[in-house]
């Protein structure tokens, strides 16, 4: 059974349709790259597995591990393991990186019904897969992402979903602002977290991040459908041709 | 209506009774009669056993009061309120004769006491380094660790029992800085005042424990009149904690307290609230009125008085923590959070009156609101002639959760010295759908969220607040903002 089977999925802004009948499947373990012009769809379909409030899903059906998600709220669907890695960090002026992640790890425990972890046994695990990462957790005593370089957000964003070890990770345009020794960084934690028990649904319009992060399929997002899938052979075709012939397509 | 707004409003439905401290105690009660005049004031008098002087001075008060209007200048709204309904007088009547230890309070009395969360049980203080008094209705209960204090030449007790042991400092400080004829607030509780504590610690001492005050409005109808006075002696410390809770009821509830607080030469006074009044139900119904007049002198040179509040309780607060700095190098602070929700309303700030050379305050504000509230900032920074290189920063900053609740920001600044440099900023801002958005993504709850940003829209006001009141706080802000979102 996959873990994420998105049908005929139709979802809209302001009345705007946006998504106009996505068709997907992600099996367990696999890496899924989804590539595709500006304004064709990709960050709307992030946020519309993620719950954002104000994306009006008008037909279709989204399942995650058995489980109709659509009904669930953002934090719901947090909590059965979707991670959202976001293409803008939002800053949280006053909360340290550090009670924010605590406060979201707990809450995912809560969820669970298990047990909250204390603040010192927190930090030690915190410490544990920073280092895994090659990163340190110096930027979560900092307020939330305030002030933070573009690499370091992208870095934070990385750290967070280490810690919440996500069985599905939706990365959105997580290549964008960062130059590339960031981008190297970023990759290089995205696939030290790479597992059998974990997807990934990595969003781009540039092929150079799949250079880093080799995906398992490459799918073409345009106007609102998924227009072409392939193996990651397809993204280097894309690099060379470029998007012109999607454009076309619609018109 | 979206996935979200309707758990708001489920998480609104399972809350609406949401205010753990409303509970009230059912033990036998003395009133005095409803009512003011000069009569309750000459009983209340009797009651507390005070001395003709104590008596003159209320009725002094009493008499300038019946010639004063209510202040009408704050951003506020409330009916008239009849003070000829009001119970000036309500005790727990096995206490009539004030208990000579704990052993003699009613048990009643210390379970709700326990309900709060406080331990007044010695035994169980000797763990924590904080000595409480607590005020229940009219009459203080139980000040613990009075022994060890006294040893120290601390003295800790209910101003009712230091106008009778100490009457020269209490004749010598009591409405030396809030006069008898400041406000018609003050001037109702210096008529009217039944308990609350005193304070001196003596010179050269740094009290080596947070002692603490938690006042109660319990009896229905009443209205509670505390006085607070607290004096640091030369290059004395204190930190003092007061916290405040009353039960659920549909009446308001009239809370007129006095706070005053004296610091000579090198001394300092932390002075730290968590007011948490019942705020009244969603529809603006019930909830205590919280007119309170604080204020401090820095009498001494180089001395310090620093207020910290979180004000989340009462259907109205009124309220203003200011000092005089007079000495030379004085140093004034306010740091402030008050958080309103539903239909609450708050006019709240402070007044920095720099009379001494290079005295300096800091001003730090930050306002919540939510729901229909209305929250205004109103402080005035006031630079007398002599006060030579006087310094003042001022920050207020206010955050807004959804569109139906108002900030207002009304700073005074009267500046008479030219040398005087006075920094004012101030900011608004409102909870965006990032952020939220954000914080649900990473597994919070939308209720969990707000409370996460709010606490770090507050961070700098908490981080001035004694550890053991800063969890609490916290707590506080997340529980005052249930139901605010969606």
């Amino acid at each position: 059974m996959s873990l994420l089977k998105i049908e005929n999925l139709h979802a809209a802004i302001d009345g705007k349709e946006i998504l106009r009948g996505i068709d997907l499947e992600i099996g367990a373990g696999e890496i899924h790259a989804i590539m595709g012009p500006n304004g064709s769809g990709k960050s709307t379909l992030s946020y519309v597995l993620a719950g954002r409030p104000g994306y009006d899903v008008t037909a279709g059906s989204v399942t995650f591990q058995g489980k109709d998600l659509l009904t669930l709220e953002a934090n719901e669907r947090a909590n059965e393991g979707i991670f959202l890695a976001f293409q803008y960090p939002v800053e949280i002026p006053g909360v340290a990186g550090m009670t924010f992640l605590r406060e979201s790890y707990n809450a995912k425990l809560r969820y669970q019904g298990e047990a909250e972890v204390d603040a010192m046994q927190f930090l030690k695990m915190v410490r544990a897969k920073a280092k895994t990462l090659n990163m340190n957790d110096d930027m979560l005593k900092r307020p939330v992402n305030v002030g933070f370089s573009g690499g370091e957000k992208k870095r934070n964003e990385i750290l967070q979903m280490a810690v919440l070890e996500p069985t599905l990770a939706v990365l959105d345009e997580t290549d964008s602002g960062l130059d590339i020794d960031a981008l190297k960084l970023v990759s290089e934690g995205v696939n030290a977290l790479r597992s059998a028990g974990r997807s990934m649904l990595i969003i781009t319009h540039y092929q150079r991040l799949l250079n880093y992060i080799q995906p398992d399929y490459v799918h073409v997002l345009a106007h609102g459908r998924i227009q072409r899938s392939g193996g990651k052979e397809l993204a280097l075709e894309l690099e060379a041709s470029g998007y012109a012939e999607y454009a076309e397509e619609a018109a | 209506m979206s996935a979200t707004a309707e758990t708001v409003d489920q998480v609104k439905d399972l809350t609406a009774d949401k205010y753990k401290y409303g509970f009230s105690t059912d033990i036998e009660m003395e009133f005095a009669p409803k009512g003011l005049n000069e009569d309750i004031i000459r009983f209340i008098s009797a009651k507390k056993d005070e001395p003709e002087w104590m008596l003159e001075w209320r009725l002094k008060a009493y008499r300038h009061w019946l010639t004063m209007e209510a202040p009408n200048w704050a951003k506020v709204g409330y009916p008239e309120i009849n003070y000829q309904d009001v119970y000036y007088y309500a005790a727990p009547k096995n206490m009539e004769d004030g208990p000579k230890s704990l052993d003699e309070v009613d048990p009643e009395l210390l379970k709700t006491y326990e309900k709060l969360g406080i331990p007044l049980l010695e035994q169980e203080l000797l763990a924590g380094v904080v000595a409480v008094d607590a005020v229940f209705d009219s009459v203080s209960v139980a000040t613990t660790y009075k022994a060890k204090l006294t040893e120290m030449g601390v003295i800790f007790c209910p101003i009712s029992e230091a106008v009778r042991q100490y009457p020269e400092m209490v004749k010598k400080y009591l409405g030396s800085v809030v006069p008898y004829s400041d406000n018609y607030f003050a001037t109702l509780n210096s008529a009217v005042f039944t308990d609350g504590s005193f304070v001196y610690v003596p010179k050269g001492l740094r009290c080596p424990m947070e002692l603490s005050t938690y006042f109660r409005i319990n009896a229905e109808n009443t209205g509670q009149f505390e006085r607070t006075l607290i004096i640091a002696d030369e290059g004395a410390y204190v930190s003092y904690l007061e916290g405040c809770t009353a039960p659920q009821r549909d009446e308001n509830q009239l809370h007129a307290a006095v706070v005053e607080l004296v610091t000579l030469d090198n001394a300092e006074i932390k002075y730290s609230t968590v007011q948490n009044w019942y705020p009244g139900d969603e529809t603006g119904k019930g909830g205590i009125y919280n007119f309170v007049t604080k204020r401090g002198a820095c009498r001494g040179a180089n001395s310090k008085i620093s207020w910290t509040q979180v004000e989340t309780g009462s259907a109205i607060t009124w309220k203003y923590p200011s000092c005089i700095l007079q000495g030379d190098n004085s140093v004034g602070e306010f740091y402030s959070v008050a958080i309103t929700n539903n239909a609450q309303q708050a006019d709240t700030g402070t007044k920095m009156i720099h009379l001494g050379k290079n005295t300096r305050s800091t001003i730090i504000s930050k306002g919540i609101s939510a729901g229909r509230a209305d929250n205004t900032y109103r402080g005035l920074v006031k630079v007398m002639p002599k006060a030579n290189g006087a310094r003042n920063f001022t920050q207020c900053d206010s955050l807004l959760i959804g569109d139906k609740c108002g900030a207002h920001t009304v700073p005074y600044i009267e500046s008479r010295n030219p040398s005087a440099r006075i920094e004012h900023e101030a900011t608004t801002s409102k909870i965006s759908d990032d952020q939220l958005f954000y914080c649900m993504q990473r597994g919070l709850s939308a209720e969990d969220a707000v409370g996460v940003i709010v606490n770090g829209f507050c961070k700098e006001v908490m981080k001035n607040l004694p550890m053991e009141f800063a969890v609490e706080a916290q707590k506080l802000i997340g529980i005052s903002l249930e139901g605010s979102v969606g």
